[in-house]
């Protein structure tokens, strides 16, 4: 049976958010230094175990594990012995095999990551199954906007996102990204819009706690952020839309709709951006675009939830001798760590 | 203060529940005073000196220990905030997270860093911050001040400056806060927190 891990934004509560993005703070920190690397997870093994194609969180992931000293191997299913027709699950239990402490899985069916949970011992990372979830993004969204907000306002970041009003845009449908974004902004407090063709928009959104809107100039004026989702062609299987030049008419970032928005509109995306369709060139390069404060912070973001698995979230059984000794201090007793050395 | 309730709330072991006040809060103040004194003698002044706090319960003595030095000396020595988290020893053995962000204001390379934490122990937090300290540079030379030694070492370090030397049990806690430095126990809370 496997260890704890993170498969959904809904295994942390909102507690478990904001304890990763003091973490996420911390490790900001270390990513700014000369030499951006803390011993934290010597000796601990992370691996990537990726069944579908995917540039930045796989790189983030492995870059994060090293700068926690972690060794990182990788698995890309492409290159593996899928291709020979290698089952999901030994596959995994070899990767297992080999002795690793987490598993960074990511799997074009919703759930997979689960299942792998399953069969392995160690703890998996769900970095994006099917049209589930993607929590890390989810969890670098909030960390991106709440720093956004903070530099904004002149003040420290604050552990909620109580009252900012968020669009989310386009496909939401298919996107994991949305679902683990919706969890988490709204655990945050936010209040989430999802603005979209009909076609495009999930079954129900019962019990999401979100709005559904169909008009995305009527939706701007009233927002703080429009979060915008790639459309998904690779899983448009059925004729969902006229024509993509009718979507980016109506629910893309356009030139001409970003000059009449708000100056202090901000903008993001989970990448990869089609520029020209859901977002314009000009929009995804300007200052209101947060888009590369996202790929920047999914670092820092990536080291937390790591750290935190391996190093925070584990039950506090007695140790023996030695550092233990001093768990009854009233400061080394708690989450917190220890003092008192 | 605001630590400390912090601390507290954060103990899921037991409640601290204090025995005797071995100084009150004018005897950490003239102590940190005559720690001021002691560092500046020693270094023959502040010029290259930065004071480091450990996080949590060395930092409010660290900018205290700040604001002496200024008087004392009129110097402006900068000060910087430390959570060893990533560096300690027993990271996997219990859960470890960080309580704030590092703050170091300067290269450390040349200076004279004073580290200050409230209670010496085991010496394993301060075995954690030389290697936390390293990784901003290569300080001329590190010196220890504490509020509290407490005894049990486990590792070969020692102080250079001590507000006050307390012989104690290993199970007692030492306690350093608004209200002076308090030594006594925790106490596993009754109902179901308290029963694992």
């Amino acid at each position: 049976m496997s260890r704890p891990g993170l498969l959904s934004v809904a295994d942390l509560g909102r507690g478990g958010i904001v304890e990763v993005l003091h973490l996420a703070d911390s490790f900001a920190e270390v990513s700014e230094r000369a030499i951006p690397k803390v011993p934290a997870l010597r000796g601990k093994t992370v691996a990537t175990v990726f069944f579908e194609p995917s540039t930045r969180t796989r790189l983030s992931f492995e870059a994060a594990a090293k700068r926690l000293s972690a060794d990182t191997m990788s698995f890309a299913a492409a290159t593996s012995s899928v291709t020979k027709g290698e089952s999901l699950r030994d596959t995994v239990e070899t990767v297992d095999a080999l002795g690793v402490d987490v598993m960074v899985v990511r799997h074009a069916s919703s759930g997979a990551p689960a299942q792998v949970a399953r069969w392995v011992d160690a703890c998996v990372v769900n970095a994006g199954d099917g049209q589930h979830e993607h929590p890390t993004q989810a969890l670098l969204d909030c960390f991106t906007l709440r720093e956004a907000l903070a530099a904004r306002a002149g003040s420290p970041p604050a552990d909620d996102l109580a009252g900012v009003r968020i669009a989310i845009v386009g496909d939401v449908r298919h996107s994991r990204v949305a679902r683990s974004c919706v969890l988490a902004f709204g655990a945050l407090g936010a209040r989430v819009t999802l603005v979209g063709p009909a076609t495009l928009m999930p079954p129900t959104t019962q019990g999401w706690g979100v709005e559904v809107r169909h008009d995305l100039d009527e939706v701007l004026p009233e927002i703080d952020v429009c979060y915008l989702l790639r459309l998904q062609s690779e899983r448009l299987r059925e004729a969902l839309l006229p024509s993509l030049g009718e979507y980016s008419e109506r629910f893309g970032l356009t030139r001409d709709r970003a000059r009449r928005l708000d100056p202090d509109l901000l903008v993001m995306h989970p990448g990869p951006m089609i520029r020209g369709l859901e977002i314009a060139s000009g929009v995804a390069d300007s200052a209101r675009s947060l888009v590369t404060r996202q790929v920047h912070n999914g670092v820092a973001v990536r080291m937390a939830v790591l750290f935190r698995l391996l190093a925070g979230g584990l039950p506090s059984e007695p140790t023996g001798a030695g550092p233990a000794a001093d768990e009854a201090s009233p400061a080394g007793s708690g989450q917190g760590g220890a003092r008192h050395g | 203060m605001a630590d400390q309730v912090k601390v507290a709330a954060r103990s899921r072991r037991g409640t601290f529940v204090p025995r005797a006040t071995v100084m009150d809060a004018d005897d950490v103040r003239r102590a940190l005073v005559r720690i001021a004194h002691e560092i500046l003698e020693r270094n023959h002044g502040s010029g290259s000196l930065v004071v480091v706090g450990l996080q949590t319960g060395g930092v409010p003595l660290a900018e205290h220990l700040v604001a002496l030095l200024a008087d004392i000396d009129g110097a402006d020595v900068p000060l910087g905030v430390l959570d060893v988290a990533f560096y300690r020893d027993d990271i996997g053995l219990r859960p470890v997270l960080a309580e704030e962000v590092t703050r170091i204001p300067v290269e450390l390379s040349g200076r004279v860093v004073v580290l200050v934490d409230d209670v010496l122990f085991t010496g394993r937090t301060v075995r954690a911050a030389l290697d936390a300290l390293a990784d901003h540079g290569r300080a001329r030379s590190v010196q220890l001040a504490v509020m509290v030694d407490r005894g049990h070492r486990e590792l070969p370090i020692r102080p250079d400056y001590v507000g006050k030397n307390l012989p104690t049990r290993r199970d007692e806690v030492v306690e350093v806060g608004a209200a002076g430095v308090r030594i006594g126990e925790v106490v596993a809370l009754p109902g179901p927190e308290g029963a694992r």
